[in-house]
């Protein structure tokens, strides 16, 4: 609804101001209808120098490098110099060369489980206190403003900061333990390979939730009370009216959060370095996407190190943006429906 | 909420949330949801513990001696040392990485504001021909994972002569903020109303007049979200710097940090010193402006 009239504000101030004759050319006639000036007039040169730096900055430093690592990964490099068109064979190289053919699995797999994990503990807790705090009137800007410091934190911060806490002997965490009887929960946390990786969801968890609480604070104060009463009215429990109403009308942001969730968690690779080091400690076990390509472009062996890496920058590329892509036009639809 | 385009919904202060809060839900609760509010408050404000602790740890830790840290490690900095820092400052070398941070922050933003606001203004205020595609081309760059070209970034600094230099990074940085800013700043610029601008033009003001005078103060508190929005990230950002720089007197915080560990391992408590001086500036900054940041966190709901 209110999305709907702010369309329609935005639509109708630049529609009636955009086509308005005579405008910015004063060259031009009284009453001309707008069309593209030619090269050199006033208008073309005033748009032309407007536009240009920005879209020279954005081009030389972020679509060009982009396009380039798709042309890198087509060509055999021997060091720092291509030796020759290599068709489809870096990407080869990726699936069928030991380590890589190993490691690339792996990663894809700690991402997919980072993601899930992310998923079902930040996001859910994070719809939670959202839930809770919209209820709230007490301590609400406080706690909102509390649970997102550790988003200004920088991921660096918080893996070094996190691996001195989970330290086994002088650990915050496991001294905590000690002091309260609980020695059996006092885990090696980071240096065990079946924990390593769940300890890192917590922590990365941590640091986000206060991002999912927002949005979905921001979500839920734009739903009309009147749904809740209406439910309420009928009869429905708050369970109920929360899995029916609420819940449904949260689709948007839902899909924002996943969205983000997802293409953050791929692009993981800061909070892995300072909490597990650069080979995604203990024996990989914490070894994402990120962290592999750093090391296939920056710490391989290989002469074609950068043939293999740019592959796999390419297929991290194609899943990443392809599946946010796809995902955002699910929701859409599914937001669609519910209109 | 100081956002009114990009973030679709009512103020959550003034809007909703007073509906939702009738004194209704106070007096005639049965005790059933008596009982689940206590819940939730055990719940929230527990939580408000989690999120608080391990900062607060870092704090206690950076104030005491590496003995005491190793003797008792739940122990409180009853007598404060500032000796950490002081050290961690200048044999850690973070006064160097500080400035660093500073510099190449600071002037990414103001280098990647001046440029999307211009772009902003061209995309909002005019049509022409490719208007829509170069939108278009812009907001593409929102979900662009930029990291994944750092291969033919490096190569295109070195060709320009960039490398290890904070222009370079300045130059990367500045450009990755540029689709957000262009994004956030056109749906201000939209807003305008075109009176103004006719008004100004009857008066006889040229269109760099109008646009410097007129528009983009109108805008200010947008520009505020756009560089703050901007600044966290790239304060905090880790790979580039990692990859691009080399020279240890250009470092960054983050990398510097990395730095330190590998160099001295076992300074627990000067490495705390030096989390605390990477943290502060941001922790204050978001004390300063919660509401902004606050704002621009929910303004990717429009995406």
């Amino acid at each position: 609804m209110v999305q709907a009239r702010q369309r329609r504000l935005t639509a109708g101030s630049r529609g009636a101001f955009v086509g308005r004759p005579g405008k910015p050319g004063r060259s031009r006639r009284p009453g001309h209808p707008a069309r593209p000036g030619r090269l050199g007039t006033p208008r073309r040169r005033l748009l032309l120098a407007l536009l240009l730096p920005g879209l020279t900055l954005y081009t030389l430093f972020i679509v060009y490098p982009l396009v380039s690592a798709l042309q890198y990964s087509l060509f055999r490099w021997s060091g720092t110099r291509q030796s020759g068109f290599a068709g489809l064979a870096n990407f080869g190289d990726l699936f069928t060369r030991y380590p890589l053919s190993e490691q690339v699995w792996r990663a894809l797999e700690h991402n997919v489980l980072f993601f899930v994990g992310t998923m079902l503990v930040q996001n859910t807790a994070g719809l939670t206190f959202a839930v809770l705090l919209h209820r709230s009137r007490r301590g609400k800007r406080f706690l909102q403003t509390v649970f997102t410091l550790p988003h200004m934190v920088s991921p660096i911060v918080v893996g070094y900061l996190w691996s001195a806490m989970l330290n086994p002997q002088f650990g915050v965490v496991n001294a905590t333990f000690r002091a309260v009887g609980l020695d059996a929960l006092a885990q090696p946390w980071r240096g065990d390979p079946n924990l390593a990786l769940p300890v890192a969801i917590c922590v990365n968890a941590w640091q986000w939730i206060g991002f999912p609480m927002l949005l979905f604070g921001a979500a839920l104060a734009g739903i009309p009370e009147e749904y809740h009463e209406a439910a309420r009215c009928d009869g429905a429990s708050a369970w109920h009216t929360f899995r029916r109403v609420t819940l449904p009308l949260l689709t948007p942001a839902i899909g924002i959060v996943s969205v983000l969730t997802f293409v953050g968690n791929f692009n993981v690779l800061d909070l892995i370095y300072s909490l597990e080091g650069s080979q995604g400690n203990p024996a990989g076990a914490t070894d994402v996407l990120g962290l592999l390509f750093y090391r296939t472009a920056y710490q391989n062996p290989d002469a074609n190190a950068i043939g293999q890496s740019s592959a796999l920058a390419v297929c991290m590329f194609v899943l990443i943006f392809g599946t946010a892509l796809a995902a955002s036009r699910v929701f859409r639809r599914m937001e669609d429906r519910l209109k | 909420m100081s956002l009114p385009v990009s973030t679709p919904l009512p103020p959550r202060r003034t809007g909703a949330a007073s509906v939702a809060d009738p004194p209704r839900t106070r007096a005639g609760r049965p005790p059933r949801s008596r009982a689940a509010g206590a819940a939730a408050g055990v719940l929230l404000w527990g939580y408000a513990a989690v999120a608080l602790t391990p900062l607060l740890v870092m704090v206690s830790s950076s104030l005491r001696t590496e003995a005491d840290l190793a003797d008792r490690p739940l122990g409180l900095p009853l007598h404060p040392v500032f000796e950490n820092y002081a050290r961690a400052w200048s044999d850690g070398n973070f006064s160097t990485y500080f400035t660093n941070s500073v510099l190449v922050t600071c002037g990414s933003v103001l280098l990647g504001t001046g440029v999307s606001v211009l772009a902003a203004y061209a995309l909002a205020r005019y049509r022409f021909f490719g208007h829509g595609v170069m939108s278009a081309y812009f907001l593409a760059g929102l979900m662009l994972p930029i990291r994944l070209g750092i291969v033919p970034v490096f190569y295109l600094l070195n060709s320009l002569g960039l490398i290890d230099s904070r222009i370079g990074l300045i130059c990367v940085y500045a450009a990755s903020g540029v689709p957000f800013s262009v994004f956030v700043l056109t749906a201000f610029f939209r807003q305008l109303p075109a009176e103004l601008e006719e008004a100004a033009r009857m008066d006889g003001a040229g269109e760099l007049r109008i646009f410097a005078q007129i528009m983009v103060p109108l805008v200010r508190p947008a520009l505020m979200t756009v560089a703050l929005f901007q600044f966290i990230p790239l304060w905090n950002d880790f790979f580039f710097p990692l990859v691009l720089i080399g020279n240890s007197d250009k470092y960054t915080l983050p990398v510097g940090l990395t730095h330190f560990v590998a160099e001295f391992e076992t300074a627990h408590a000067q490495l705390n010193a030096g989390l605390v001086i990477t943290t502060i500036p941001l922790v204050v900054l978001f004390l300063l402006a919660t509401k902004q940041i606050v704002a621009g966190l929910t303004a990717g709901m429009s995406r």
